[in-house]
C-alpha cells in the first residue's frame, strides 16, 4: 500500500513538469501573425515529397482512411495512434504538448474541446493553407463550432445533429404516439413509465454533454466567449426551458438512473427498459452493435420541438481533425486532413458508419436512400439529415468545458439524485466554472 | 546512525584506516542512495517546488509562495474528503482487522479441518488485482442487472442500491475489506506461528484455557505485528483510490471528483490542469499520514517497551 503512494507523488511530480514544460515552450506558438499563406501547390509538393505523420485519433473508420492515403500517397508514412477516447486522450494530448516533445501532428479533437486547445495556442490556424474556402462544405453547426472570426482551427470529421431513437415496440406496447414537441414527450414519458414501472422513456443521472446540447436546443446561450472573456448564465431563457422540463421529468421519477454507456445502459437499450434516446446521428452504429436483440425495433423521429411544427435542433457530439502548432509538418499534415475529411476519405468514413459533416453527402441521394435493416428499413437518414439543416446558430462552448464538464454531476448531478432543484445545481455548477475560469486567468463575468 | 569521535591519542593509520572505512561504507550504500534520491526524493522535493507556483491557461506560471497551502486549508471539497477518509479509517480498518486477527487465530488453533485451503482461499482476493476486484464487485452492486438486482428478481426482495449516496461508502468498504483480510491475516498468522510452543505448553501446565492463552501469550506476541497491519491500513485509508475511481463512471453523481484527497488531486491535475494546487493536495495528504502513523507507531510502540 505504501508502493501505491509512492508512485501517486510520482505521477503527480510528472504531470507537474509538463506542467512547467508547457508555459516554457507556449511563449513562441502564440504569434499566428507570422503564420504565411500556404498554396494548395505547397502542400500537393509536401504530400509527393513525403515524411512521416503521427495521428492521434480514436475514430475507428480512420484505420481504412490511413491505408488509403498511404496507397495514394507512397511516400507519406502515417502513424494511427490511438492514445484513449475523450477525456484520456485529451490529457495525453495536453500533456504532450506541454512537455513539447511526442506531440502529435495531426489529432482528433471533439467540437466541444476545440476551444480549450485552440485558444491556448496549441493548434495551427488552418486559413492560410486554404481551410476558409472549404466555407460552405460542412454544415453550418459543425463549421460555426470549428471557426472563430477568420481562424480554421479544424476540419469537421463528423457530426451528431439530435434526432428521437425510439424503440417501436415498447412505444406500441403503451400505446404512445411518437411525441413531436417536449410537451408531448412528457405525457409520452408518463404513458411509459406508467404502463411498466421498469420502463423508462429515457436514461439520464446526468450528462453534461447532453444537457447543454438540450439548452443549445432550446436557445440558451449560457457561454459566451470572446477572447479571454467569458461570460455564463445558466439561468437564461433557453436553459429555464430545459431546467422546467426536466425537473418535472426527475421528479416525477421518469427517468432511469443508468449512466450512459455502462452495460446496464446497453442492456436497458437491448430489452426495451429503455424506451428512448435523444442524441446524436452517430448513434445508430452503436445501437446495433450494443443493443443488437433490439434489431428491427428501433426508429428515428425529429427531435421533440418547443414550438409545434418547428425544426429547431442541436448538435451532440462530433470531432474534428486538428493540426497541432507544434507541428513542423504542417503542409503534410494539411494535406492528410484535407483528404481524409474533404476529400476521397469521406467516403470511405461513412461507408464504416460515420455520420457526415459534409453537406454534399448530407444531401446525397444514395446516403439518404438507405435503408438500414436495425431500424426496420426505415429511412433514417433523411430524418437525421433534417436534423443537421435545423442547429441553432450561435452556440458557443467555454474555453475549459472539458474541465466544467468534468464537475458537472459533483454540482448538477446532484439534481438527479433529488437532493436539491436542478436549477440550484446549475447554479453550483456556474459558480465552479466562474471561479475555476478566473483561477485560470480568464475575466468570467456571470 | 551514531558518529564515534576520534579519541585524541589515535595514531595517524588508524585514523586513515578510519576515514577509508567511512566512505567503505558510502560505497555500498552508495547505490542505493543514488536510486533512492533519485525516484523518492527527487519527486517529492520536485512536487514541494511545485506547489510554489501557480500555472493558469491565460498568463503561464508565478510564483505564489504559500498560496496553495493557504488555498487547501481554506477548501471544503479537500477537508470533505480528508473527513470521508477519516470516517473511513476509523469504521472499515477495525471491522477489516477484527476479521484478520478473528481468522488468523482460528488458523493457528490447530482446530480447524483443511487450514491450508482456509488459508489460501482467504489469502486469495489479495492477489485480485486491486482495479479488477472494484470493477467485478461494482457489477455485482449493480442493482438493474447485477448481482443485488438479481436477488432483487429471485427472491422478491427489495435490497438497497449499494451505489446510492449513504451506502456508497460502505459499498467501497466491503470491497477494500474483502480485498486486504487476507493480507492482513497473513501478517498476524505468520507472527503467531513464531510464538515457541514452550509457552503454549507452559500455559496447559498452569492449566490455562484457549481464552486465556489468546489473551495472555498470543495477543501480546503479536503486537508488533497489530501495529504494522495498523499503520499499513491507516496509509492505505488515507491513500483511498483504486476503488472509488473505478466505480466512478458507475455512480457519478454519489462519487464527486472530491470524495477522497487522492482522487481530488488526480482530478485537479488530470481534468482541470492544475498541477501545482494538485501537488499541494498531495504534500498536505502525505504529511497528514505520516503524522497520524507516527503517532500510532509511537503508542503501539510505547506499549510494547
Amino acid at each position: 500500500m505504501t508502493i501505491r503512494h509512492h508512485r501517486a507523488v510520482g505521477a503527480v511530480a510528472a504531470a507537474g513538469a509538463l506542467a512547467l514544460a508547457l508555459t516554457a515552450c507556449g511563449s513562441g506558438s502564440d504569434d499566428p501573425g507570422t503564420a504565411q499563406e500556404v498554396s494548395p501547390q505547397d502542400v500537393a509538393a509536401a504530400l509527393e515529397e513525403g515524411g512521416e505523420l503521427l495521428v492521434w485519433a480514436w475514430e475507428p473508420t480512420l484505420d481504412q482512411v490511413v491505408e488509403d492515403f498511404e496507397a495514394e500517397y507512397p511516400n507519406v508514412d502515417v502513424e494511427l495512434a490511438n492514445v484513449g477516447t475523450g477525456n484520456d486522450h485529451y490529457v495525453a494530448l495536453q500533456n504532450a504538448i506541454g512537455a513539447g516533445s511526442g506531440v502529435p501532428d495531426v489529432a482528433q479533437v471533439e467540437y466541444y474541446a476545440l476551444p480549450q486547445f485552440s485558444i491556448a495556442g496549441s493548434l495551427a490556424d488552418l486559413a492560410p493553407f486554404g481551410a476558409s474556402e472549404l466555407d460552405g462544405t460542412y454544415s453550418p453547426g459543425t463549421w460555426n463550432a470549428v471557426t472563430d472570426g477568420d481562424a480554421v482551427y479544424g476540419l469537421p470529421m463528423d457530426s451528431g445533429p439530435m434526432a428521437l431513437f425510439y424503440n417501436a415496440k415498447t412505444f406500441e406496447e403503451a400505446g404512445v404516439e411518437v411525441p413531436a414537441t417536449w410537451d408531448e414527450f412528457l405525457e409520452a414519458a408518463r404513458a411509459i413509465h406508467e404502463h411498466d414501472e421498469n420502463t423508462y422513456i429515457l436514461a439520464d443521472n446526468g450528462d453534461a454533454g447532453f444537457a447543454t446540447s438540450m439548452i443549445w436546443q432550446a436557445g440558451g446561450h449560457p457561454f459566451a466567449v470572446d477572447g479571454t472573456d467569458v461570460t455564463v448564465d445558466l439561468a437564461d431563457e433557453g436553459t429555464a426551458k430545459f431546467t422546467e422540463l426536466w425537473q418535472q421529468l426527475i421528479d416525477e421519477d421518469l427517468l432511469a438512473d443508468v449512466p450512459g454507456w455502462s452495460d446496464e445502459w446497453f442492456q436497458g437499450l437491448g430489452n426495451g427498459e429503455i424506451a428512448a434516446l435523444v442524441t446524436g446521428a452517430w448513434m445508430p452504429a452503436n445501437l446495433e452493435s450494443g443493443a443488437a436483440q433490439a434489431s428491427g425495433d428501433w426508429r428515428v423521429a425529429p427531435m421533440p420541438q418547443w414550438t409545434e411544427g418547428a425544426n429547431e435542433t442541436a448538435e451532440n457530439g462530433g470531432s474534428s481533425l486538428a493540426i497541432t502548432e507544434a507541428s513542423d509538418k504542417k503542409a503534410l499534415a494539411y494535406g492528410f486532413l484535407e483528404y481524409a475529411n474533404a476529400g476521397d476519405g469521406v467516403a470511405t468514413r461513412l461507408a464504416g458508419g460515420n455520420f457526415p459533416a459534409t453537406l454534399a453527402d448530407l444531401n446525397d441521394e444514395e446516403f439518404l436512400a438507405e435503408e438500414p435493416e436495425y431500424f426496420g428499413g426505415q429511412r433514417i437518414n433523411e430524418v437525421l439529415s433534417a436534423s443537421a439543416t435545423g442547429v441553432v446558430e450561435g452556440w458557443q462552448y467555454l474555453p475549459y468545458q472539458v474541465y466544467a464538464n468534468s464537475v458537472f454531476p459533483d454540482t448538477v448531478g446532484q439534481a438527479y439524485t433529488g437532493s436539491t432543484p436542478l436549477a440550484d445545481g446549475l447554479a453550483a455548477w456556474q459558480e465552479s466554472i466562474v471561479s475555476y475560469g478566473n483561477e485560470q486567468g480568464f475575466t468570467v463575468t456571470e | 546512525m551514531t558518529v564515534l569521535a576520534s579519541p585524541p591519542a589515535v595514531p595517524q593509520t588508524a585514523r586513515r584506516m578510519r576515514r577509508r572505512s567511512r566512505w567503505t561504507g558510502w560505497g555500498f550504500v552508495g547505490p542505493f542512495m543514488a536510486v533512492f534520491a533519485l525516484v523518492f526524493l527527487a519527486p517529492i522535493a520536485y512536487s514541494l517546488w511545485l506547489s510554489l507556483f501557480q500555472t493558469q491557461l491565460v498568463g503561464g506560471t508565478s510564483f505564489v509562495g504559500l498560496d496553495n497551502y493557504v488555498r487547501a486549508f481554506n477548501d471544503p471539497q479537500f477537508w470533505s474528503g480528508v473527513g470521508r477518509v477519516t470516517l473511513f479509517l476509523l469504521v472499515q480498518v477495525p471491522v477489516m482487522l477484527g476479521i484478520s486477527l478473528l481468522v488468523a487465530l482460528a488458523l493457528d488453533s490447530g482446530r480447524l479441518y483443511g487450514r491450508d485451503f482456509f488459508r489460501l482461499t482467504i489469502f486469495l482476493p489479495y492477489a485480485v488485482p486491486g482495479v479488477v476486484a472494484a470493477l467485478m464487485w461494482g457489477f455485482m452492486y449493480g442493482e438493474r442487472f447485477g448481482l443485488v438486482g438479481n436477488f432483487n428478481d429471485l427472491l422478491g426482495w427489495n435490497l438497497p442500491a449499494p451505489l446510492t449516496s449513504s451506502l456508497v461508502l460502505p459499498a467501497i468498504g466491503n470491497i477494500v475489506t474483502w480485498e486486504f483480510v487476507g493480507y492482513n491475516m497473513l501478517i498476524f498468522y505468520s507472527a503467531l506461528r513464531v510464538v515457541p510452543a514452550s509457552l503454549y505448553e507452559a500455559a496447559e501446565i498452569d492449566g490455562a484455557g484457549p481464552w486465556r492463552v489468546i489473551s495472555a501469550i498470543k495477543l501480546p506476541a503479536i503486537r508488533g505485528a497489530l501495529v504494522i497491519a495498523t499503520i499499513f491500513s491507516i496509509i492505505g485509508s488515507f491513500q483511498l483510490f483504486n476503488e472509488p475511481s473505478i466505480l466512478q463512471p458507475l455512480s457519478p453523481n454519489y462519487i464527486s471528483t472530491h470524495y477522497t484527497p487522492n482522487l481530488y488531486a488526480y482530478s485537479l491535475s488530470f481534468s482541470g490542469q492544475q498541477y501545482n494546487y494538485s501537488a499541494t493536495v498531495a504534500i498536505i495528504m502525505g504529511v497528514l499520514t505520516m503524522l497520524v502513523a507516527y503517532v500510532v507507531q509511537l503508542r503501539g510502540m510505547r506499549k510494547e517497551a
